[in-house]
């Protein structure tokens, strides 16, 4: 009997087939889109994890505020001082540190400009990061002391604004203010985020605070461990120095965060899990218009059919036998939408995935359960119907034209 | 009027009522019928248009229920049973051929007699056997994989009848089997439809507004404005 209406809902699939694609349309959309926003985000996820544990076991990063991962250097949260980022040099373990700021700013160079992200930082700053130079090098520490108005820029700033080969020499405007190139980065790609990694200006964190932020904050202190096996200690130690230079009281809590890479990548996925269940949430909506859809379509297909029902149930048919019948016909419909959907969306999150360069992290799980759900919405949306189907009077509905 | 004891007949009215619409615009479709009909017989319901025929037949295939009054089928009252127990009887009692053949488009001729053993949950062996036999019966081998539409309207009716003698119900309803059809076919039909009664044992109750028709029964019972007028055993 099962199978029978199976037979019987995919036939009558198959005599409409436009209508029912069309029918299917949201509950298509819906599944396609949470395969592939989920799929996309994790990932994203993937991505970040990697480029962090790339970075190095041996990195901490400081920043105002306490609890969660917010926006840097928000304007709520106390930022460092000079003084701050002072005392803690003598640490024990420490290789290499630096505090730095960072805002958005145009860049000029011959007429040409963009807006880049400007980071003011120490010469540590290059070594603690690890990172590599393909002309030039890093500016000094008397460029920083002075106050030297010195840069080092992106391949993608090279490429877009100076277009000029060597870039090393050139001079710059950084939000107006003169600087001249002393070193290109190598290149290191887009970000889990997309965001073009070698669209960035780096300047001596004095100059930077004097002539373009025109403040004294610093908002990122970075911290690169000699030992990675030591992180810890070092951890401890920059928290107690801070506390002490920021005279923080005992019974107050640390207004500001010291985490390694580990616990960043742990933030950030669960910033993406925050952001695929929002995404998912939009999702679920369009999978409800979906459902919707199938209850009108199921609901014309009874008023159609009922000729067809009276028929059935004058010879024999049992109400439950008819209610089956049209349920099935829901759920097969609604699981025809999830496969074409779950389809999509793997085709859809491998081409962005391609696209933003991140990992295509498919989850079978993630689409069977997508598939699924689109079966349960045949059943919530589908009963309705099945039952007025199930109800109909049998001599009336013989007689319906 | 209401009759204490159940009557033995297969089907029995007891002073059955059907009314239809309220207040001024109620009609009665059966005004108080009461009526025996024995296993075995072959009836033909007759009478004008609009005189309670086909509420009558209706109500004999536990389609629909009588207003008032008692419908006592094999024995037992039926009058008061659930939608889904006089589906049960339907499926297991009674077989029906309408008027305008009723089959599904676009089903072909097997799978339109096969339906009832669907839901009687028979296998498929079993039903394609059965079938068969059925469209065999009723003279239509070889056109099992025809859709309605490619066939004859007496082939039509002849699938119909198929359809309802597949389950070999006691009683076979037949309401204006012939309606459409012309009098070479109509004859054919009501062969049929004696050979069903006489070599199977199906009662067989048919409407018909045809003289001809009428005398392949063994009874005759009129219909005048919801009542019997007339009723005759023993015809031909
Ligand atoms: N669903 C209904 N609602 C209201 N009145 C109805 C309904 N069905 C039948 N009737 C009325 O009941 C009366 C008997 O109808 P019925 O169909 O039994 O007649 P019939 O003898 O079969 O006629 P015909 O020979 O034309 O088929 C008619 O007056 C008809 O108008
Ligand atoms: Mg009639």
């Amino acid at each position: 009997m099962l199978w029978e209406s199976v037979k019987l809902a995919l036939r009558t699939v198959q005599r409409n087939v436009l209508r029912s694609i069309l029918t299917l349309l949201g509950i298509v959309i819906g599944v396609a889109s949470v395969i592939a926003l989920v799929t996309i985000g994790q990932g994203a996820t993937d991505k970040v994890t990697s480029d962090l544990s790339k970075l190095g076991s041996n990195i901490l990063l400081v920043r105002p505020g306490g609890g969660a991962l917010g926006p840097p250097g928000g304007n709520d949260s106390r930022s460092f001082t000079e003084r701050d980022v002072n005392d803690l040099r003598d640490i024990p373990g420490i290789r290499a540190m630096s505090g730095s700021a960072r805002s958005t700013k145009t860049v000029i160079f011959e007429g040409s400009g963009q807006s880049v992200e400007v980071t003011g930082a120490e010469p540590g700053y290059f070594e603690t990061l690890d990172w590599a130079f393909t002309a030039g090098g890093p500016f000094s520490d008397s460029d920083n002391r002075g106050g030297e108005t010195h840069c080092v820029v992106g391949q993608t700033v090279v490429n877009n604004i100076i277009r000029r080969d060597p870039a090393v020499g050139e001079t710059i405007r950084v939000d107006g203010v003169p600087c001249e190139v002393v070193g290109v980065l190598a290149v290191k790609g887009n970000s889990a985020f997309g965001q073009d990694q070698d669209l960035t200006v780096i300047m001596p964190l004095r100059t930077f605070q004097r002539r373009v932020a025109g403040n004294t904050r610093i908002s990122v202190i970075t911290i690169s461990v000699a030992t990675p096996q030591d992180i810890q200690d070092v951890q401890a130690a920059v928290a107690d120095s801070l506390r002490d230079t920021r005279k923080l009281p005992p019974n107050v809590p640390d207004d500001f965060t010291v985490r390694d890479m580990t616990e960043m990548a742990q933030a950030l996925s669960s910033t993406t899990a925050v952001m695929t269940g929002l995404l998912g949430a939009v999702a679920a909506v369009s999978l409800l218009v979906g459902g919707i859809g199938i209850m009108n379509i199921m609901l014309v297909s009874v008023a159609e059919r009922t000729r067809e029902i009276g028929i059935r149930l004058a010879i024999g048919a049992l109400g439950g036998q008819v209610l089956t019948q049209f349920l099935v016909e829901a759920i097969v419909l609604c699981l025809i939408g999830g496969l074409i959907g779950a389809t999509l969306g793997a085709a859809i999150a491998f081409a962005g995935s391609t696209a933003l360069g991140i990992p295509f992290s498919f989850d079978a799980g993630v689409a069977v359960l997508a598939v699924a759900f689109s079966g349960l919405i045949g059943v919530v949306f589908g009963y309705f119907p099945a039952r007025r189907a199930a109800s109909l009077d049998p001599i009336e509905a013989l007689r319906h034209e | 009027m209401l009759d204490a004891l159940p009557s033995r007949a297969l089907i029995s009215f007891r002073g059955v009522r059907k009314i239809y619409g309220v207040g001024e615009a109620t009609v009665h479709a059966l005004g108080g019928v009461d009526l025996d009909i024995e296993a075995g017989s072959f009836v033909a319901i007759m009478g004008a248009s609009g005189s309670g025929k086909s509420t009558a037949m209706n109500i004999i295939g536990c389609l629909d229920r009588p207003s008032q009054g008692r419908f006592a089928f094999n024995g037992v009252d039926v009058t008061h049973i659930e939608n889904d127990a006089r589906a049960l009887l339907r499926r297991n009692y009674l077989g029906f051929v309408f008027q305008g053949f009723n089959l599904l488009s676009r089903t072909t001729a097997a799978e339109n007699v096969e339906m009832p053993l669907i839901y009687r949950g028979a296998k498929r062996a079993e039903r394609r056997a059965l079938a068969e036999q059925a469209l065999n019966a009723v003279g239509l081998l070889g056109r099992e994989n025809h859709v309605p539409s490619e066939l004859s309207g007496g082939q039509q009716q002849r699938v119909a009848i198929a359809r309802a003698i597949v389950t070999d119900p006691l009683v076979l309803l037949a309401d204006e089997p012939t309606g459409n059809l012309d009098s070479q076919r109509s004859h054919d039909i009501m062969k049929l439809l004696r050979e069903l009664n006489r070599e199977r044992g199906i009662t067989v109750i048919m409407v018909t507004h045809e003289e001809d028709m009428a005398a392949y029964a063994t009874r005759r019972i009129v219909f005048a404005d919801g009542m019997i007028a007339k009723d005759t055993v023993g015809a031909r």
